[in-house]
């Protein structure tokens, strides 16, 4: 029997929902009791707008944004804090990329690259500035398996290509890519590696300066972290030849009436006032993952998808998504022959099963698989062999009222 | 299963889902909508071959949950032979009906099935999304509807 890795009284709102059986954590994640504590404290002991009072309130909120900053570079394995850049999520980062280091490199004829699984958030900013620049966007088609096809995305790498963006994990079918050789692929013809790590963070051990790719976007609130809060890793040598992302406070160095120099790293991609709450729990998140260990939550996770995927598989019209177990993160798609997954979900959550239905904000990687929407289960450090075994007896139960 | 989703999933709505009425394309129709949820990604498209102010054929095709489809179903059945005021007062009473704002005490006992709806606001767009492509292509409007634009 597998049990929780983590006890569900960690987590306040599973307390707070005995019978829930929460499995839609690659939407977002529930946050344990030491992260909701830590952003009341900040605002109990500490708020202040920081770098601006020369007050020792306004210093002590300098301090805890940069200490939260310190401990998630180290969670992520970036030796140079500074080039860790807070954002709102993932969906900036990525925004941010496109709109500085896109817009001043990608011109008419240049080439982007990105691949089938990716969510829109890695392939809408991609898209668009390829119509602004009348630059060629190129999808990398899947294998049957929901892999990355590595020798169709290495044709698409043409020496015109500057960019290669692609996600670290598949939000839809749980996939986890090859990112290394991706990211070598596009250093051989002079093109950045943009990874979207959303799915990653949370569930395997991200060591940022290991991992060869040139910008990796993150987001806390799928990692036991408060929404509204992410981040954004590059290099320093990147970063520094990059414009702006926006402009105002903080991230000037000096504002004539005709010219303005920026400020250093990070603050020049951190205009306004900081999300130092956002910041706070995120630093308190990362402190519970690493206190867990990344290593254990993928192996508990691999568990339970393992179970799933079995069990699921068996049941009669039922079709799951995606590669074998050991080649994906804790996420099983799956669909139902003549049951759609909005009519399921509906029916598993009066059994307080809480699974997505829909497109997974992955529309061109749903046209291809051929099904409009998928239902998707993801599990995470909290959930059990339990949850598995509600899930598939809904499933069956759920299916044989909606197909017959 | 708890009385309410029983109530959302009476057995016409599922025996509408698993066999769809009117589910085929009208040629040379007259108009043509296509619905579309962006929350979900369903999509579908309404025929209507309009005879002057009769909606004389009406079809529908496309994907989505059995809410939407069998809505789109029961909804091809009756507006078929009305006129266009007809049709566009039955969308008025059908949406008062799924809001809750109705007892579709006009509709039939079909269309009243889906008093369910009222009590799960999120699958009111499921059971409208057909009824708005149809009010569009009736209307001769030409630009697909989404269930996130004003009705």
């Amino acid at each position: 029997m597998i049990d929780s890795l983590v006890p569900r009284s960690d987590f306040p709102l599973l307390a707070t929902h005995p019978i829930l059986r929460y499995l839609d954590s690659a939407a977002t994640s529930q946050k344990p009791r030491a992260v909701i504590d830590a952003i009341s404290n900040y605002y109990e002991t500490v708020n202040a707008n920081p770098h601006r009072g020369a007050y020792a309130l306004s210093a002590a909120a300098t301090e805890a944004y940069q200490h939260s900053r310190d401990g998630i570079a180290t969670f992520l394995g970036v030796a140079d804090t500074d080039t860790l850049i807070f954002t709102r999520g993932t969906t900036e980062s990525l925004n941010l990329v496109a709109a500085t280091w896109g817009r001043t490199n990608v011109r008419a004829g240049d080439r982007v690259v990105v691949t089938r699984m990716e969510h829109h958030a890695n392939f809408v900013p991609w898209q668009q500035l390829c119509l602004a620049a009348g630059a060629e966007f190129r999808i990398a088609e899947l294998t049957p398996l929901g892999e990355i096809d590595m020798p169709g995305l290495a044709a698409l790498i043409t020496p015109n290509t500057k960019i290669v963006a692609f996600g670290h994990v598949s939000n839809a079918l749980g996939t986890i890519n090859d990112i290394a050789t991706i990211a070598q692929l596009a250093h051989a013809v002079g093109a950045v590696a943009v990874c979207d790590g959303a799915q990653a963070v949370p569930h395997i051990a991200v060591t940022f300066d290991s991992l060869g790719v040139d910008f990796y976007a993150f987001s806390g609130h799928k990692m036991l972290g408060p929404m509204g809060i992410g981040g954004l890793v590059s290099s320093r040598a990147i970063l520094d030849t990059m414009p702006p992302y926006q402009m105002g406070g903080d991230m000037i160095a000096m504002v004539g009436d005709a010219q303005t120099s920026w400020n250093v790293l990070p603050h020049k991609f951190e205009a306004g006032t900081p999300n130092v709450e956002g910041a706070v729990g995120l630093a308190a998140a990362v402190e519970y993952l690493s206190d867990v260990g990344l290593s254990r939550i993928h192996a508990h996770e691999m568990a339970l998808v393992d179970m799933a995927m079995r069990m699921l598989g068996e049941l009669p019209g039922v079709r799951v998504l995606g590669p074998p177990s050991e080649r994906r993160s804790g996420v099983v798609s799956f669909v139902v022959d003549g049951v759609h997954p909005h009519d399921l979900s509906q029916l598993l959550d009066a059994d307080s099963i809480a699974v997505r239905a829909g497109h997974h904000c992955a529309q061109p990687l749903m046209r291809a698989s051929g099904v409009p929407a998928t239902t998707r289960a993801s599990f995470y450090l909290y959930n059990s062999e339990a949850d598995v075994t509600a899930l598939v007896t809904a499933v069956e139960r759920a299916s044989r009222k909606l197909a017959h | 299963m708890p009385a309410d989703l029983e109530e959302l999933y009476q057995s016409i709505i599922l025996d509408h889902n698993r066999r769809p009425q009117n589910f085929r394309v009208i040629e040379n129709a007259t108009a043509h909508a296509e619905g579309l949820n962006p929350m979900c990604g369903d999509q579908l498209q309404v025929w209507v071959q309009m005879d002057g102010d009769t909606v004389a054929d009406v079809s529908f095709q496309g994907s989505g949950c059995a809410i939407s489809k069998a809505s789109a179903s029961l909804m091809t059945q009756a507006v078929k032979g009305k006129t266009r005021a007809e049709a566009e007062g039955m969308f008025d009473r059908f949406l008062a009906l799924v809001t809750g704002k109705g007892d579709g005490a006009e509709l039939g006992t079909g269309l009243r099935a889906f008093s369910g709806v009222s009590k799960f606001p999120l699958r009111v767009k499921c059971a409208s999304l057909a009824w708005h492509a149809m009010k569009s292509a009736v209307a001769g409007k030409t630009a697909p509807v989404t269930t996130e634009g004003p009705a």
